[in-house]
Order: structure tokens, then sequence, then C-alpha cells
């Protein structure tokens, strides 16, 4: 018996839910049952072990919980009831089931926010409560968007299993983009952290899963450093105040050394089976950030080379006036300033378009044309819309 | 499972078609049968709809029912044929509809 911690709590249920939900679905073979029973098991476990302590066998205590409720259950259905009775522990889930898992709650055929919501209590064993408070929305919300996905699931026959080699980039493009956004939630989120779910935690811990289970899947790998560079960084992301501090004024000596170079080893292994893709390169273009002493020492010559290289795998507006940047430091204010005005039309709307435009404007000796600039930043701020376009920002889409 | 593809023609595909020479057309054609031949034991039953001109729709919900010329949504997209075929999954399906040469979208129901 030991005093629980709340982030503890959370690792070792998130350990041993998914495992649990594998066995289950190896068992039953019926996704909506399987994924009842372990949210009952994890909602009992996170009731109890603040009292009790975390048991010695926590994978066999939710085990026996969901066991115990399944014959409740399905005392109609002889089928699954005997099967669930044979069903002794431990029950080693073969590795595979867990990514027919991860493949499943991310189909294509279900919408991005039941693809989230579906692996975060699947996977990760989040509860309905958690995912409803980190997305800040209500917890029937999350409950019908739950319903929804796993009777489509059933009705429309997704199967259960890892995609054929010729499906498989496409699926696994998929997945990425559902661990990328929750990381890019919990990355972007102001919320306080000690009363909320830190998702970038469950993000890197998607990402490590994933690639232990896929280990020769470049982008997986890229994924897992992008996550890993930014997370070595987070401390001197704010202040004391909780004011957001400008990469140039952080304080390196926070960063997480060590982290830092494992993450770009990651990296480097991955990059050497010469299949590039968009994690990939915005890992790399992490990792120069990350790899400089001081911001002066910042390698702007490859970051514009990796932004070239992302922009002809993934064109965006976005992505460009990221590079205009980085051209700022490598060239001059001059040549990222032509690069910003071939932009104008389709970035009017963004603030950091204009924010951008302000800080070279300024350096140009202009300082009215900066004002101006600045005034349609702060309008478009105020805008509503800001929230989506700090998250396309973070998407590089 | 079984699941009922409805082709969707698009004003700008009914154009492209329209604008096509005869050979070219002939090819277009060939290659549609060509995705029947492929997927024959899978396929059910299969129709192709006449153009939406022809179309009637009754309307029942206000009391009596209500004859209108045309298709049940006016829209850009039309609904232009079906086929019911038998596959083990969802995914599948997906494989059949994505490779249907055809008009340019294909909705997946699985029929109950």
């Amino acid at each position: 018996m030991t005093e629980v911690s709340h982030a503890e709590l959370a690792r070792v249920v998130r350990e041993h839910a998914g495992k649990l939900a594998a066995s289950l679905m190896h068992l039953t073979r019926d996704f909506a049952t399987a994924e009842d029973l372990v949210q009952d098991a994890v909602v009992a476990a996170l009731q109890r072990w603040p009292e009790d302590g975390i048991p010695d066998r926590p994978d066999a205590w939710l085990f026996t919980v969901a066991r115990r409720r399944g014959l409740d259950l399905l005392r109609r259905e002889d089928n699954y009831r005997s099967k669930l009775a044979q069903l002794q522990w431990p029950v080693q889930p073969d590795p595979d089931e867990r990514l027919r898992l991860i493949f499943t709650c991310c189909h294509p055929a279900l919408p991005r926010p039941a693809q989230i919501a579906l692996t975060l209590r699947v996977v990760c064993g989040l509860t309905t409560a958690q995912i409803a408070r980190a997305f800040l929305v209500t917890e029937t919300a999350v409950a019908q968007r739950i319903t929804r996905a796993k009777r489509k699931i059933t009705d429309a026959g997704i199967p259960y299993r890892i995609p054929a080699d010729d499906e498989l980039g496409e699926r696994l493009t998929e997945v990425l983009a559902v661990i990328y956004l929750l990381f890019n939630e919990g990355y972007l989120s102001t919320s306080d952290r000690a009363y909320s779910r830190d998702l970038t935690d469950d993000a890197e811990w998607l990402a490590d899963l994933l690639h232990g289970l896929m280990p020769t899947e470049p982008e997986v790998a890229g994924l897992l450093a992008l996550i890993r560079l930014h997370r070595a960084r987070t401390t001197s992301r704010f202040d004391d105040d909780g004011r957001l501090v400008r990469l140039p004024d952080q304080d390196r000596a926070r960063w997480d050394r060590e982290t830092i170079i494992a993450a770009t080893q990651l990296l480097t292994r991955a990059a050497k089976q010469h299949r590039p893709g968009p994690y990939q390169l915005q890992a790399a273009i992490v990792a120069c950030h990350a790899e400089a002493a001081a911001f002066e020492e910042t390698d702007w010559e490859q970051i514009v080379l990796l932004y070239d290289m992302l922009l002809h795998l993934q064109p965006s507006p976005v992505t460009r006036l990221h590079r205009a940047v980085a051209v700022r430091y490598a060239t001059g204010a001059r040549a990222a300033m032509a690069e910003l005005d071939a932009l104008a039309g389709e970035l009017d709307e963004y603030h950091l378009y204009h924010a951008t435009r302000a800080d070279l404007l300024r350096e140009l000796g202009r300082p009215v044309d900066a004002r101006e600039a600045d005034e349609r930043a702060v309008k478009l701020t105020a805008n509503p819309a800001e929230q989506a376009v700090l998250h396309e920002r973070l998407n590089w889409s | 499972m079984k699941y009922v593809l409805l082709f969707v023609e698009t004003e700008q595909f009914a154009d492209d078609l329209e604008a096509m020479s005869q050979s070219e057309r002939d090819r277009a054609y060939q290659r549609v049968g060509e995705w029947f031949a492929t997927h024959g034991d899978k396929i059910r039953s299969h129709r192709k709809l006449q153009e939406p001109g022809t179309a009637t729709t009754v309307r029942m919900e206000g009391g009596d029912p209500v004859v209108t010329d045309g298709p049940f949504v006016e829209g850009k997209e039309v609904v232009s044929g079906f086929a019911e075929i038998e596959v083990a999954d969802l995914d599948e399906a997906l494989r059949v509809a994505k490779d249907w040469p055809g008009c340019p979208v294909v909705e997946i129901r699985p029929v109950e």
C-alpha cells in the first residue's frame, strides 16, 4: 500500500488498460463489449486505488474486475460467458493485439474526434470524464461520440486487424495524425496541469508504444522524436507568471540535454532508411533549434533546407511563413519580406502573418507600416477563430 | 457482410463525359466493364439509373402525397447507380470502391 499520486495512478492505469482491452478483444471479438468492460475496470480502479493504494498486480486486479463485470453483463450471452469463465490469469496478449486495437480506433471511416476519444479510452485507459475535461467539452458529448463510434464499428463492419501492406502507409498516416493532434492539444493547452491530464504525456506514451510495435517505420520514430524534442524544452516555454517566452529569450540551460541527444539519435537512425516524411522533417527542424547552444548559433541554412523538403512533401502557406522566418536569419529581412509579400493573399486573415511582417518592417526601418501590421495582428488575435488558426499553425498544414 | 455502393455523379463528371470523343467514352465504359468483371465474385446485383431528369419524387410527410419533378435533393451530386456487394468487412468494401473507375463519388452503406 502506497500513497498514490495523480500522475502515478494515470501511469499505472495507462500501462495496463490497453493490454486488458487487447486480451478481452482477443477473447470476445466484440469491440463494444471489450471497451465497456475495460472502462468499468478503470473507473473502479480510480475509485479504489487512491484509498487502498495501487495493488501489487494492477493488471490482475483490473482483469478480475473486468471479468466479474463481464460475467454479469453477459448473463444472457452464453457464448461470451463460457469463454470468459474459462479465462485464467495471466493472459498474455499477442503484442499485435494492441496494434489491431490502435488501427481500429483510428479507422478512417470514423470522424477524427471519435478516433481521438476511442484511442484515449481504449488504448490509454482514460475515463470519459478525463477526456471531457482535457478537451473542454461535456461528458455527455464525449459519451455520445464514443457510443456512436462503437455502433459504427459494429454496424458498418470496421474490421479488427492490422491493415494489409498496400493499405498500411495510408492507415498509419491516420494513426500518426491522431497522436500528433493529441500532442498539439496538450502542448497548446493553458489549463492548469495539476488539475487536467497532460495529453502530451499520453501522446508520447502512444508514440513510444507504436514505435515499439512498428520499429522499422521511420515516420513513427520521427513523430516520437518530434514529441520528445518539444517536451525536452517545455519548462523554459513559460516564465514564472505563466507568460509565453519567445525562443530567442528562453533559458537554454533548462532544456533537458539528455532527452534532446537521445531523440536526435532516434531521428538519425530513422533517417538512415531514406524514407523521409513530414514528421521526420519537422523533428529535424526542431532538432536544429534544440541543438543550438544559443539562439545566435542556430543553423538557419539547414532549417531553410529542411523547410524546402517539407514543402515539397506538404505544400502549405503556413509552412512557407515559417520558412520565411528562417530565411530572415539565414539571408536577411529583405529576402524574407519578399517571401511574405508572395503570401499576402493566402494569409491575410492569419495574425501571425501580420506579426511576422511587423517584425520585418521594423528591421527594415519602416516603423509606421510596422505599427499598422501589428494592429492588424492584434485585431485578428481577438477573433475567436484564433484558436483554430493556432492549431493549424502547429499542424503545419 | 453486405454493402450497397451508391455511385454518385457530379455535374463536372457529366460534362467531362459529354465532352469526350466516342472512342474515349468507349474506353471509359470498358474500364467500368473491367471493374465489374474483376469484382464479379463479390457483386450480387447492380443497376445503372436513368439520368436525374427522369426522376419523380413523392413526399408523404405533410398528409397528402405531393408529387414533384426531379430527384429528392436538388444538388450537384446525384446517385446514378448502385451495386450490392458481399465482402468480409468495411476494409474489403473500401478496397472494391477505391478501384471504381466511373463517377467520382461512391457512398458505402452496410445493408441491414
